[in-house]
């Protein structure tokens, strides 16, 4: 019953992150790979919070989506002049440029030795210490993450969201600032990021820069493009059938080793298919 | 009663990048009418209207009501001009009624924004009976006519249109001149057209600048122009 727990939590992890990138890369249609460095710069909050200054992790789950508000704001800003492909290249270069500080810089992430000891969080006398208790506070932060991208999708925000993805040049003959439109949902997206990464922090209780590299984001964008570009509910089940499959993996007698490095092929090979055959995905409208 | 000089262009160059497209462009509008910018292809109509609207830079004076501007699309659209580009490029997964309030942005108050849309709906019909439909659903006449309407919705002094008729049908085409005629009169809309369907275009325009290699070679009535042997020199390439 624990795995199953486990296998939820991580689904509700990955669920988060992976509603956040539909935010920005689906509605709006910003490719962005920053996704892991935002994740990351919400557990890297998170840990350095709780181990260093005691904080409680309920506190760092308000903290960490400002810290990560911010950066992105900063960050937006700077590269509001790119646009497509190039926006896309200098999220990576961010996310290259965040992936080394965190490595590197020893005194205050633990470089390449990571931060250890992350505590789980607790409230009054409840420590949400066992599979079933963190699994109830992750699909509470998930059902509140859901009710955000709902709620987005269905305001006119996300309307002009939609319009942008569509046609941006058009939308500007109307008046509007889509590059303000764009830095909001980029923020927005990169505050709901940092939650998932608070909640793998704790949950782990360890994290390191391994975690956060170029191919979590590749996962994010195979979990949103397998569900369904656009739609929250696709986000939702690229996360669900992209953490069970490799998972169904050991149960066909694959050691460990060998069912972590497939896990990559799959996410591959998904990716290769579904741009062949599906490229809307299973429940999408749109193309990438 | 006179009519008042709503724009005016002196001496307007403007192109893409180092290409200059147009040269020394000087045309007037007056409130209430409609005017066409007539020409062969790469004659420039579609780049004036662009550095009118300021979607790209130019050189030379812009005079909106007398008062010179410096065009950016924020700032027009407030300041009562509307653009319908060419291609109609409405926004394919949003409904019919989604891409009239997409146009209705600068307006804020949402109230103001459903009773233009209401207003726009009783306008065009064929609208309203498709208002749920996402417009990428909809026929190319209908899509031109909801460019048209999403243009509308700040209830422009001057709407500026790009090829509204292009790849329509021949019935089509009268029914988009027919609601550009009735805008103009209902509306007191003054409209700047630019159009190839010159015969359907004449009888219905005040006034008429016919373009070649982005210069102005003759200015007329609409009447005047459809009399004399202009247009036919310009498309044979006789000047």
């Amino acid at each position: 019953m624990e795995y199953i727990f486990h296998i939820t939590i991580l689904i509700s992890i990955y669920g988060i992150l992976a509603l956040a990138q539909n935010l920005v890369m689906g509605s709006a249609g910003l490719l962005t790979i920053a996704g892991a460095a935002f994740y990351g710069i919400g557990a890297y909050t998170a840990a350095i919070l709780a181990t260093a200054f005691g904080f409680n992790i309920f506190t760092t789950l308000i903290i960490a989506p400002i810290v990560a508000g911010l950066i992105a704001l900063g960050i937006g800003i700077s590269f509001a002049r790119f646009r497509d492909d190039y926006f896309l290249l200098a999220t990576l270069g961010f996310l290259m440029i965040f992936n080394t500080v965190v490595r590197n810089w020893e005194n205050v992430t633990g470089g390449s030795f990571g931060i250890a000891g992350i505590p789980k969080p607790h409230i009054f006398s409840l420590t949400f210490d066992t599979p079933f208790s963190f699994l109830v506070l992750a699909l509470i932060v998930l059902f509140i993450v859901i009710g955000i991208c709902y709620f987005i999708s269905r305001s006119s925000f996300g309307r002009v969201l939609n319009a942008i993805r569509e046609d941006e040049d058009a939308l500007k003959i109307f008046g509007y600032k889509t590059s303000t439109y764009k830095l909001m949902v980029f923020v927005i997206g990169a505050m709901l990021s940092s939650l998932g990464g608070v909640l793998l922090a704790s949950y782990i209780t360890f994290i390191d820069a391994n975690l956060f590299t170029v191919n979590e984001s590749i996962l994010l964008w195979a979990m949103i493009i397998l569900g369904g570009i656009a739609k929250n509910r696709g986000a939702l089940l690229g996360a669900l059938l992209l953490i069970t499959i490799p998972e169904a993996l050991r149960f066909f007698g694959f050691p460990n080793e060998i069912a972590g490095l497939m896990r990559q092929c799959i996410y591959g090979l998904l990716l290769v298919f579904l741009m062949l055959y599906r490229p809307k995905g299973i429940l999408g409208q749109y193309k990438l | 009663m006179e009519k008042g000089l709503l724009l005016e262009l002196k001496n307007v160059s403007a192109g893409y990048n180092e290409t200059k497209i147009i040269h020394d462009i000087s045309l007037a509008i007056d409130e209430g009418e409609i005017v066409a910018l007539m020409g062969p292809n790469g004659a420039g109509k579609s780049t004036i209207l662009k550095a009118i609207f300021g979607l790209i830079t130019h050189i030379g004076d812009v005079l909106l009501e007398g008062e010179k501007i410096y065009p950016s699309p924020h700032e027009l659209v407030k300041m009562g001009v509307a653009y319908v580009p060419q291609g109609r490029r409405v926004f394919n997964n949003l409904t019919v009624k989604e891409n009239l309030e997409l146009g209705g942005y600068s307006l804020k108050d949402n109230k103001e924004c459903m009773r233009r849309a209401e207003h726009l709906f009783n306008l065009f019909p064929a609208l309203h009976a498709k208002h749920d439909k996402l417009a990428g659903t909809l026929s190319g006449g209908q899509q031109q006519l909801l460019s048209t309407a999403r243009g509308l919705m700040t209830e422009p002094k001057l709407l500026l249109l790009d090829e509204p008729t292009l790849g329509l049908s021949p019935k089509v085409v009268k029914e988009i001149f027919q609601t550009i005629k009735d805008i103009n009169q209902n509306k007191k809309t003054a409209i700047l057209v630019v159009e190839h369907n010159l015969h359907s275009l004449l009888p219905i325009t005040n006034r008429a600048y016919v373009l070649v290699h982005g210069k102005i070679v003759a200015t007329d009535t609409g009447s005047n122009i459809a009399k004399s042997d202009i247009l036919e020199r310009v498309f044979m390439g006789k000047i």
